[in-house]
């Protein structure tokens, strides 16, 4: 696929072009990057331990190196924030990876906006409040020492969810916005488990995602989670960190499964900017995303050698701050499942291993296949139209060039990131989901098929 | 004869120091003793049940707990001064460099990128509710005069009135946010949308006892004044410069310090939905941080937020008192 220009309709044939594609043409060094048109620039980011890679760029003078003037703010939540991003309030955001590709095709608020740098792997994880907890632990198998085994599988929750049924309960639980990654890694581990997680039907004005629904997913901000389970009005949640550590700390609940177990090494959030912007002002967009490399590398450096310095920055108010004890648990390789129940996660958070930075578009379709999979995308849509939609949002062509200026100004090299000679911007077919299902990025609908549970060919709610 | 007057005297000079002192010190008890011990019994009771409140976040603060607080949030705006000093150095020697390199290029110094401390906040709470306040003042107070010369716009108005004086700053909020991201549409905005969107809240709420309190004062006016007025045929600006303004002072300034004392209740509510920079905010983030020390920052805000509402109002009492001829009605 050609991302060397944005993707326009006139676009034929992918598979022809992927060929031509990726010829490396770039000469691109720090001479003829000049100055950046827009200086002063305002980010905007939630308070999770995923915005590292904006506050380290801030506070190690990334930013600033490359001519950047950049303001941080917390947002109250994600639909404030993409507001913010398409009003122009704010230049450029940390984001759901689901937003920028949602808002493009129109599900929520339309605008156009594209990310040329996705900013980690992994991060997230489910907590059940304790009275769940207690109720499933029977039905998961335990290890020698009596610990439970990993993953743990939705499986030992449906019984659950079933005596709650009978007794007239809902189940219910929260996640972050209805197109985060959160959304669908908790549905993926429900449906896993044969709890159906409910649809959605946006042509029919039903956005609540409930219908069918064994489980009742609803949105809650992540700073939020805790104290709204502590509340009693749900019963668990899929999160990114600190918060689900904060619930151990609290002692409210128990998370049982990390997202890293749910699918190894998964895209999470991205760098969000309205493609106006970056068409306004594309030396800004290269500079900054060249900061954002910078940072990202430096969090992953040395085996997670920066982190504790990370995790000092981010437990400043003005940031995350949670507690450095709450961030440093995940952030720091480990992660502390039930209370006392401390295990090796070395791959957590990866921020620049992997190339977590690189915007595969594989990792656009995944989630484009997950809204087809729940109905947010109410119609079959063609393989190609996947593709497109993925090269509209996600800009490799962008990444390439502030790589390649790094390359050359001997700041990275080349063997740090992707062969961009060869990259297709698909990765290969990925194994290791917790239902054991592949996932061949270049064929969307061969993969729906592969679900029990879900929205397939010709469905249509 | 001599001798028993000036004993006399005395005793009467006698008495009269003791008097003195004794209103001196009942004073001085009233002044300072007194409160001392009611704060003193305050702090006592309020440490005794906090350490017994444990919330999810550790146990409620207790006096000790704040005060630690006050000191680390100023010791924090220090380092972020002392950051925005390094700040500026940094860019100066950025922009000469940029100079050298090209010498048209218009260097301008960017405002400092870090964030606003505690007492930063502080400050932009402060001028927020004051100019909420002007604005609300610049419209309550003419419209007050006129509802009070006018008995027949008065009634026409007056259920309007009635029906807005008790809404929520909260029920404003999200129709001001739209209105203003709609209507305030500047490439170079001289003040930011959020700092507009208080200030239009904190005018809407806090105008209302000022409308009511200025057209009462006006519509009861003496009637000898009016009267006088009359005979002297005083046109209808010169009356109300120099009849109907002169004598509704007192309500003018009663209701101004209400108006007051609402705008800045209402402002906390609106910066803490809003995400507005403030106090408010700053109360919001500390509750989403939930870190061990977020419940003695919280504290430490609520102290603070009181103390500037008891200034305000003193401030406010001063002027009513300086400006109004009546001084019984400036009471506390």
């Amino acid at each position: 696929m050609n991302w060397k220009k944005p993707i326009t309709s006139t676009l034929k044939s992918v598979s022809l072009s992927m060929a031509i594609a990726c010829s490396g043409t770039y000469i691109a060094h720090a001479e003829s990057l000049g100055e950046p048109e827009k200086e002063e620039l305002k980010f905007g980011f939630i308070k999770l331990t995923d915005m590292a890679p904006i506050a380290i760029a801030y506070e190690n003078g990334y930013f600033e190196d490359e001519g950047l003037y950049v303001t941080i703010e917390a947002q109250a939540n994600w639909k404030v924030l993409l507001n913010g991003v398409i009003d122009g309030t704010l230049d450029g955001a940390h984001m759901l990876a689901g937003q920028p590709i949602a808002a493009t095709m129109g599900y929520g608020t339309k605008a156009h906006i594209i990310t040329p740098f996705s900013m980690d792997l992994n991060g997230n994880a489910i907590t059940v409040s304790n009275d769940i907890w207690k109720q499933m632990k029977p039905n998961i198998p335990k290890m020698a020492d009596g610990r439970p085994v990993h993953p743990i599988k939705a499986d030992s929750l449906k019984p659950v969810i079933d005596s709650l049924a009978l007794a007239g309960k809902p189940f219910k639980m929260g996640m972050v916005f209805p197109v985060s990654t959160h959304n669908y890694e908790l549905r993926y581990w429900l449906a896993a488990g044969g709890i159906h997680p409910g649809y959605y039907a946006p042509h029919k004005g039903d956005n609540s995602g409930q219908i069918d629904a064994q489980a009742f997913l609803s949105v809650t901000p992540p700073p939020q989670m805790p104290s709204t389970m502590e509340a009693g009005t749900i019963h668990g949640y899929c999160v990114g960190e600190p918060w689900n550590q904060q619930a151990v700390f609290k002692g409210i609940g128990v998370p049982v499964v990390t997202d890293y177990e749910i699918w190894k090494n998964n895209p999470e959030k991205v760098f969000g900017i309205s493609a106006e912007f970056a068409e306004e002002n594309p030396i800004t967009t290269i500079r900054l995303t060249r900061a954002l490399i910078r940072a990202a590398r430096w969090l992953d450096e040395n085996n997670n050698a920066n982190r504790p310095a990370a995790v000092k920055i981010l437990s400043q108010s003005n940031y995350v701050g949670a507690d450095y004890d709450v961030i440093a648990n995940s952030m720091t390789g480990t992660f502390e499942y039930e209370k006392g129940d401390i295990r090796e996660v070395p791959d957590f958070n990866v921020f620049f291993r992997y190339n977590a930075t690189f915007p595969y578009y594989s990792d656009a379709i995944w989630y484009l296949t997950q809204m087809r999979r729940w109905g947010q995308i109410s119609d079959d849509k063609s393989d190609q139209w996947y593709k497109e939609l993925a090269a509209k949002v996600y800009r490799p062509d962008i990444y390439e060039k502030a790589a390649k200026s790094l390359i050359a100004e001997k700041l990275f090299s080349a063997s740090e990131f992707p062969d961009f000679s060869k990259e297709t911007g698909f990765k290969a077919p990925q194994k290791h989901f917790i239902d054991n299902i592949v996932y061949d990025g270049n064929k969307p609908n061969a993969y729906l098929e592969k679900f029990k549970i879900g929205l397939k060919k010709g469905d249509k709610l | 004869m001599s001798s028993t007057t000036v004993s006399l005297n005395r005793k009467t000079m006698a008495e009269k120091t003791i008097k003195v002192f004794k209103s001196l010190f009942s004073k001085l008890t009233n002044a300072m003793l007194l409160p001392m011990i009611g704060i003193t019994i305050f702090l006592f009771f309020w440490s005794i049940s906090a350490a017994s409140i444990h919330t999810s976040l550790g146990t409620f603060p207790g006096p000790g707990a704040v005060v630690k607080q006050f000191s680390s949030l100023y010791s924090e705006h220090v380092t972020e001064r002392e950051k925005a000093v390094a700040f500026f150095e940094r860019q100066e020697k950025r922009n000469l460099a940029k100079l050298e390199k090209n010498p048209d290029y218009v260097t301008k110094i960017r405002a400092y990128t870090g964030k606003e401390t505690f007492f930063d906040q502080i400050i932009t709470s402060l001028v927020t509710v004051t100019c909420g306040f002007l604005v609300a003042a610049i419209i309550a107070i003419p419209l007050g005069i006129w509802m009070g010369l006018n008995k027949r716009l008065n009634s026409a108005l007056n259920p309007i009135v009635q029906i807005f004086k008790p809404v929520s700053p909260l029920a404003w909020l999200p129709l001001v946010t739209m209105v203003v991201s709609a209507l305030y549409v500047s490439d170079d905005p001289m003040v930011s949308k959020s700092f507009l969107t208080s200030l239009v809240t904190v005018s809407l709420c806090s105008m209302w006892p000022m409308v009511i309190n200025t057209s009462i004062g006006v519509s009861s006016i003496d009637s000898d004044l009016l009267n006088v007025s009359k005979v002297l045929r005083l046109r209808t600006f010169t009356h109300i410069q120099k009849i109907v303004l002169p004598a509704s002072v007192p309500m003018i300034f009663t209701g101004m310090r209400l108006s007051f004392g609402v705008a800045w209740m209402v402002l906390i509510a609106a910066e803490m939905l809003a995400q507005n920079p403030g106090l408010g905010k700053f109360v919001w983030d500390e509750f989403q941080n939930g870190s061990s020390d977020s419940l003695a920052r919280i504290m430490a805000a609520v102290i603070v937020i009181g103390f500037i509402g008891f200034l305000l109002d003193q401030i406010m009492l001063q002027l009513q008192r300086k400006v109004s001829w009546d001084k019984s009605s400036a009471s506390i």
